[in-house]
Parts: C-alpha cells; structure tokens; sequence
C-alpha cells in the first residue's frame, strides 16, 4: 500500500506491506536508524517516536496508520549537528551505556517535558516505566531529565 | 516477531466497516490503537485475514456527558480521558481507574472500546464497567443493539461480540454527586497488568449508611466480576474500620483465583481483599 506522511518535517511517500510496523518503516524504508526496536511487542519503549507530537510505541503502529500524520523521530529533535538541550543532560548526568534504549528514553521524555516541563522526580518515574533500560539503574535518567527541564520553560525553548 | 501477513482497510463509514468485517467468515479484525492487537499478532495469537481500521469513523472519539450518564465513544483514549476535567466531577471512578492504565506512549494510542473489546481479565476498563453496570452499544450486519456489561464479558479475551460487530460507545450510568468511590491496584511495576485491584462505590443515606454498595474486582478471575457477598455487607452499613474488615475478608472469600506464574492463588486471594479494604478506605475518608 502507498502511505503518505511527513517524517521530521520532510513528506515521505512510501509503499509498504500493510503488516510492517511504523517501527520498521523508518528503519529499513526511510534508513532512519535512530529508531531502535527492542522486544517488538511494547514492552521496552525503545522505538518510541512522536506522532503528532504524541509519544507512541513505533512498533504498535503499523506504518499505514501512520497516513497523513506527523511523525518525529530521535533524528528530528536537532535541526542541526548540535546536540538538543536534553540531549547534553544526558551526556552531561551518564544518563547511558550501552545507548540502545536511548532514543526511546530522549523522544519519550521530549514528549513529557514539551507537556509537563515543570513534572515532579514522581511524575519523570511514572513516565520512564514504559521504557526499559538494562545498563544504568535509570537513576542518571531521571535525573538527566529533571536537569533539562529549565530548557522547556523557555517561551519557544526547548529542543526544536 | 514480525506481525503475520494480513490485508488492510480503512473504510469512511461504520456501515462500510461493518460489511468489512462481515466479507471474511469471522476471520477479520476490527483494529483502533492497536495496542492489545498488535502484540497479539507480533505473539501470532491472533492471525487474521483482514484488519479493518476504525480511525475515520466519524464521532466514536467523543466524551458525552449528559443528565443520563457519561458515554465514552470507542475511539476515546486513555490519554483523552486523563486530559478531560470534566470527568473528574462527572464520572471520578473512571478518571481513577485509567490512571493505572499501561504506559505513557501506550495511553497516546490505546482506545476505550479496544480495551474493552479485548476483555483481559486484569484490564482496568472491562472492571469498571462490570462495576458500573455501564452498558457496550454495538453495531454489526443485523443492526444496533445494547448488551449489558454483566453478560458482555464471557472469559479471558471473549466477548459476546459477533465477528461483524464494532463496539460504538461505552454507556455509564450517571454518577451522583456525593457518591463514594475508591479504585485501588496493585502491579510489581507501575503500568504493568493487575495482579489484583477493586472498584468500589456506594450512595450514603440521610443516616450515613451505605447504599448502592457496588464492588468489582480483576485479575482473580477469567473476567471482571461484581462481589455480591461484599455488597451485601455494605448496603445499610456504616463504612467504617470494622465494616471494612468484614468486606475484605468477604472479598478473598469470595473469589476463585489460580495459580500463574505472577502469584499462586493463595497470594491474590490475599491481595484482592487487600484491594477492597484500600479501596473502602479511600471511598470512606
């Protein structure tokens, strides 16, 4: 099937089988390997992705849903080489090792702090629970998190 | 798992999807957010031959809320549902109940009528309106019809849902004000199915006795159920510390749970009562 939609704001047209996930989409159609698939049943949170500027599980969509929406994956966060704020927290906090879970855990967490920017130690926790992270102890995440937070509160701040 | 190969649709109308349906002998597959189903075909525990996509039937995305009660359209998110302010007032049990709903991506995505057509025996929606006596509009080749929750859910993952039929709205009985309520869960990580948790609710009289006592349990059982023996407990009585511990003990007594490999049923016996006495707690502060 042929499924138009924008990926980090450039329209894409591809033509896809109806059962590849969104997830897989990105990765082997549009190349775009920030998008990391881990359990491939939303357990891990890995391939999380912004559809419309909602944090969604990449591989609980099939790309053909994905028609006429907006999606914004790990690679459109920066318009430039430079790394976003949240994304300097993170190297600054150790907030990973191995890096796999990572793009799940700065697009998810891009998403609370675009939403919340001023959410609690609580609130980072009840949100990072949909992402599994099997190096750090998620300690240096939430804090990573809560450190970039000031970036968000900025009027037209944050990672765009 | 890759997912299994199966054709797609996303018709316009909800008779077009209806005639969807019916065009494969049972064997197609109403999907909305996908968040059940999708596992399901990434496990091939479900491997239909067509997936008929509700996402452009207009209307099924509304939260109404009347004199009569509050109706949830099947394509309401749980994310839609945290974000509306007027639940709060207009139907507290279930703003609390969706609070324990999965994750924060998944919430984004997964609908009312999904969960619900589903039927896991540890999801938080189906508890609620078994609890609630709310009742599942559905549509399909024959027409409309209005199936009561009690008889809606009929195991594990089965529903009395034919295969044509699309479930439109989720009806709940209007909520009085001063109604008591308190839904309670317990899960080994947050957003994690139930191992157990309660729905209560219940009207006080001029007295400040209870009445109305309604307690609904999940994740004990093949499906949600109402505890009759607990409510009978409530109804007529002060909810007060004692009248709380015989509910709880009621509760554990009155459900059959098994052994899996999450908790033996010795254990969710246990914290089922646990569920109704924080629940009765929370309902009675």
């Amino acid at each position: 099937m042929t499924t138009r939609f924008d990926v980090n704001g450039k329209p894409v047209e591809v033509t896809v089988e109806p059962r590849m996930t969104l997830a897989d989409c990105l990765r082997h159609v549009l190349r775009l390997t920030g998008t990391h698939v881990g359990c491939e049943h939303g357990v891990c949170g890995a391939c999380t992705v912004l559809v419309d500027g909602a944090a969604v599980r990449s591989c609980l969509m099939l790309a053909v849903q994905a028609d006429g929406r907006q999606v914004t994956t790990v690679e459109g966060l920066s318009n430039d080489d430079d790394l976003t704020p949240l994304q300097k927290s993170f190297r600054k906090h150790h907030a990973l090792q191995c890096g796999f879970c990572t793009p799940g855990m700065i697009t998810t967490a891009h998403a609370l702090l675009t939403e919340e920017p001023d959410c609690d130690a609580d609130r980072v926790r009840e949100v990072l629970s949909g992402n599994i992270c099997r190096c750090t102890g998620y300690i240096s995440i939430v804090e990573a998190v809560l450190d970039a937070r000031s970036a968000y509160r900025k009027p037209g701040g944050g990672a765009a | 798992m890759k997912l299994p190969v199966f054709e797609y649709a996303c018709p316009a109308t909800l008779s077009e999807a209806v005639a969807l349906l019916a065009s494969h002998d049972g064997d197609a597959k109403a999907i909305a957010g996908g968040q059940s189903l999708v596992p399901m075909l990434a496990f091939r525990v479900a491997s239909p031959s067509l997936l008929v996509d509700l996402r452009k039937l207009p209307g099924l995305d509304q939260i109404r809320i009347t004199e009569s009660g509050v109706s949830l359209g099947a394509l309401v998110r749980w994310r839609d549902i945290l974000d509306d302010a007027r639940l709060r007032h207009a139907h507290p049990l279930i703003a609390a109940a969706v609070k324990h709903v999965a994750h924060y991506q998944i919430r984004n995505r997964g609908t009312v009528g999904g969960s619900v057509a589903h039927a896991d025996p540890a999801a938080e929606m189906p508890g609620v309106v078994v609890t609630c006596e709310a009742t599942i509009a559905v549509t399909g080749k024959s027409g409309a019809r209005v199936i009561p929750a009690d008889s809606f859910f009929q195991g594990a993952l089965t529903t009395a849902l034919a295969p044509d039929e699309i479930i439109t709205e989720i009806r709940f009985p209007a909520w009085p004000a001063g109604r008591r309520f308190g839904f309670e869960e317990f899960a080994l990580r947050r957003g994690d199915f139930a191992l157990a948790a309660a729905a209560v609710f219940y009207d006080q009289d001029a007295g400040g006795r209870a009445a109305n006592a309604h307690v609904g349990v999940i994740g004990v059982g093949d499906r949600p159920v109402r505890l009759a023996t607990v409510e009978a407990a409530l109804d007529g009585a002060r909810v007060d510390a004692a009248a709380i511990a015989r509910a709880a003990a009621a509760a554990s007594a009155a459900v059959d749970p098994q052994d899996d490999i999450h908790a033996s049923a010795a254990y969710r016996r246990s914290l089922v009562g646990t569920m109704v006495e924080r629940a009765l707690l929370s309902a009675s502060a």
